[in-house]
């Protein structure tokens, strides 16, 4: 036993000496080289570094003292929606970061930013280099309203308008036209109060917080002062939470402004509600029946059975000045409540619209089975459909819904049955996968270069020394192109 | 057996919600440097007569005020496996949990921002604690599997009258069996 780990050893410590000088000729002066030794344990790849991939990563770390794990991320910046999606006044919320760092950190952990799987390499090359490989590259498109004007200037989607706000690089350019006095948001998710919130809450509470400078301007100069928040379905079928609504409710200089027919019949269903269902639409009523301040120069409110059917255009026919809505009734009661058309229409006069129904995930490489009806990866708890070694977590394998917590309990699924996978001889364990060397050196004859984590603590760094000079937590970078300057530096 | 009774016999009974200090000075375990601390024997009455008995720290030259201060939990995993710990009053259970190794995760790290700290507390312990805040309600909301006796562990703060209190990490996954046997898809 004794003389077989001696062995391992000096083959792990030669290995090592190879694996050494075929990096340093593939990645020279970078730093940060870990995972080289001859790993007789399974090597795992996980595509997406949001907290889908780092949650799976954590699992399988701590499930096999053995596993070596490699991170994947298109921008040269980890945490996915963490940072692009949480709104920039919940700071606490992005206090899993410390958590994710902590599994990038890992000594059998690695994270390559700047890889664009599908583009710069293949589902495929990965399969070959590892022994399985885990989607978790969440929905990074949203699901379009289909109706006339969708293109018109003044509208957007949430996904455009809360990266714009988060630093999402794409969205840099957005420049939304705050100048008019209504907004009209089309969805009732927490995505949707975000945006509500950002539109209306004081300035001053917003400089402090890693809200982009060009974002806090534009805010700053807003003529924005009544936010509307559209609906499908009635009260009861609201898909925000609780906090979110509280935080609409408290905030300072605004009044809700709610039609009261729209909650005809509530009370008496209050009841036999489940505690979470029923403590929102209590403060939800109260909120309506109370109003708020009138001197209030804010306002915002929920709209209930409206679904968007056009978006009008001014007389020069050249940018949004109001959305045409249908009225809705409500077959059926509860979370299956359908709606259906009366025929019934209602304009409503507004500058900025904001479509928040849902972001939506895209196929990314033709090798991978996709369900474009339900725009996720078919998979069996985990399992990609028909492709062995295979798997998902996180939107893209159950659906662009939840919060942290529920990605979290997700990815800790995949990694379960992952690793029952490993155990149970699914996945062949006793070939020996090259992992990240082999990949990043396939990438450097592509003429990628890849941002290891160190990397990005550099462009952390220079983004925390840039927001305290501004008095904010971070500036974020929202340039590639610097931000790989800084990574390579 | 002789000792434990003597144990028990200088402890007070109380009332369920009145903290009782036990005088260890006349025990004759502890004046031995024979109190083995937390033991079956000493948790199973203290359960039984509804006392808040701080247990014997051994080990400690400690005075009374500081093994009183002892509270005895126990966390029972997601796989059903008890793990008994102790702590010291005022340390919260997500922190102990993290401290034992226990899998709970705290990913907005105590600041009632999330809910992945979600616990089922005994039911006789859950009455002893405080009242959950606005904040705290309103994220157990979004947790999964919500019961009566849910709590967020990192609002959970040890007190003596909590010993004995059990946490159950909930089994967020429905595609498991408690044996790790996996139902086949059909």
């Amino acid at each position: 036993m004794k003389m077989m780990r001696m062995i391992n050893l000096v083959r792990g410590s030669v290995m090592k000496i190879h694996g050494l000088s075929r990096a340093s000729r593939c990645l020279a002066a970078e730093g940060g080289v870990r995972g080289l030794s001859s790993s007789s344990g399974p090597r795992v790849c996980i595509v997406g570094g949001g907290p889908a991939g780092f949650y799976t990563a954590q699992q399988l770390l701590k499930a096999r003292q053995d596993a070596a794990v490699d991170v994947y991320e298109r921008l040269p910046v980890p945490f996915g929606l963490v940072r692009f999606g949480v709104a920039p006044d919940h700071p606490e919320v992005k206090n899993v970061i410390n958590t994710f760092t902590q599994t990038a950190q890992h000594e059998r952990c690695s994270f390559h930013g700047n890889v664009n799987v599908g583009k710069d390499v293949t589902i495929d090359e990965l399969r070959q280099a590892y022994h399985a490989v885990v989607l978790s590259y969440g929905a990074e498109g949203n699901r379009s309203m289909g109706i006339p004007g969708e293109d018109l200037p003044g509208v957007f989607s949430a996904k455009d308008f809360v990266g714009w706000y988060n630093g999402l690089p794409s969205n840099k350019e957005l420049r939304p036209d705050l100048s008019c006095e209504t907004a009209v948001i089309l969805g009732q998710g927490n995505v949707a109060l975000d945006v509500a919130r950002i539109l209306l809450a004081p300035v001053e509470m917003l400089k402090e917080t890693d809200i982009t400078q060009n974002a806090l301007k534009a805010l700053a100069g807003s003529k924005v002062r009544r936010v509307l928040i559209v609906g499908r379905r009635g009260p009861l079928q609201i898909a925000c939470t609780i906090k979110e609504l509280r935080e609409m409710v408290n905030l300072p200089n605004s009044r809700a402004d709610m039609l009261p027919a729209d909650f005809e019949g509530i009370a008496e269903a209050l009841k036999d509600l489940p505690r979470p269902r029923k403590r929102l639409t209590e403060l939800m009523m109260k909120a309506a029946k109370e109003g708020g301040d009138d001197k209030a120069e804010k306002c915002w409110g929920f709209r209930f059975f409206r679904s968007p059917v056009e978006v009008i255009a001014g007389a020069d026919g050249k940018r949004a000045t109001g959305i045409r809505l249908a009225l809705n009734k409500l077959e059926g009661s509860g979370e299956s409540a359908r709606a259906e058309v009366t025929g019934q229409m209602e304009d409503v006069d507004c500058g900025l619209i904001i479509s928040s129904i849902g972001y939506k995930s895209i196929p990314i490489d033709p090798a991978v089975p996709f369900d474009p009806r339900r725009a996720i990866v078919p998979n069996e708890m985990g399992r990609v459909q028909d492709t062995a070694g295979l798997y998902c977590s996180g939107w893209v394998k159950r659906g662009p819904t939840g919060v942290i917590a529920t990605t979290m309990n997700d990815s800790f699924d995949t990694a379960r049955v992952l690793i029952q996978d490993m155990e149970a001889g699914k996945l062949d364990l006793s070939v020996n996968k090259p992992g990240a060397q082999a990949i990043t050196a396939l990438l450097q004859t592509r003429g990628v270069r890849t941002v290891l984590f160190s990397q990005w603590e550099k462009i952390n760094a220079e983004e925390e020394k840039r927001g305290k000079f501004l008095g904010k937590p971070r500036e974020k970078l929202l340039d590639v192109d610097e931000m790989l300057k800084i990574a390579w530096s | 057996m002789a000792a434990s009774a003597a144990v028990r016999s200088a402890v007070s009974l109380t009332q369920r919600f009145v903290r009782v200090s036990p005088d260890c000075s006349i025990c004759p375990l502890y004046r031995l440097n024979a109190c083995t601390g937390a033991t079956d024997g000493f948790t199973a009455p203290s359960r039984r007569l509804r006392t808040s008995i701080g247990v014997c720290q051994s080990g400690d030259s400690s005075s009374p005020e500081e093994e009183e201060r002892v509270v005895n939990v126990v966390y029972i995993d997601r796989c059903g496996q008890r793990i008994p710990v102790q702590a010291r009053a005022g340390e919260n259970a997500l922190h102990l949990a993290h401290k034992h190794g226990v899998d709970l995760e705290g990913a907005c790290e105590a600041s009632l921002a999330c809910s992945t700290c979600h616990v089922y507390v005994s039911s006789e312990h859950y009455e002893k604690l405080p009242e959950p805040e606005e904040r705290e309600d309103d994220m157990l909301d979004m947790a999964p599997m919500l019961q009566e006796n849910s709590r967020l562990g990192c609002q959970i703060v040890l007190t003596p009258e909590l010993d004995g209190m059990e946490l159950t990490l909930p089994k967020v996954t429905r595609n498991f069996y408690v044996d790790g046997h996996v139902p086949k898809p059909h």
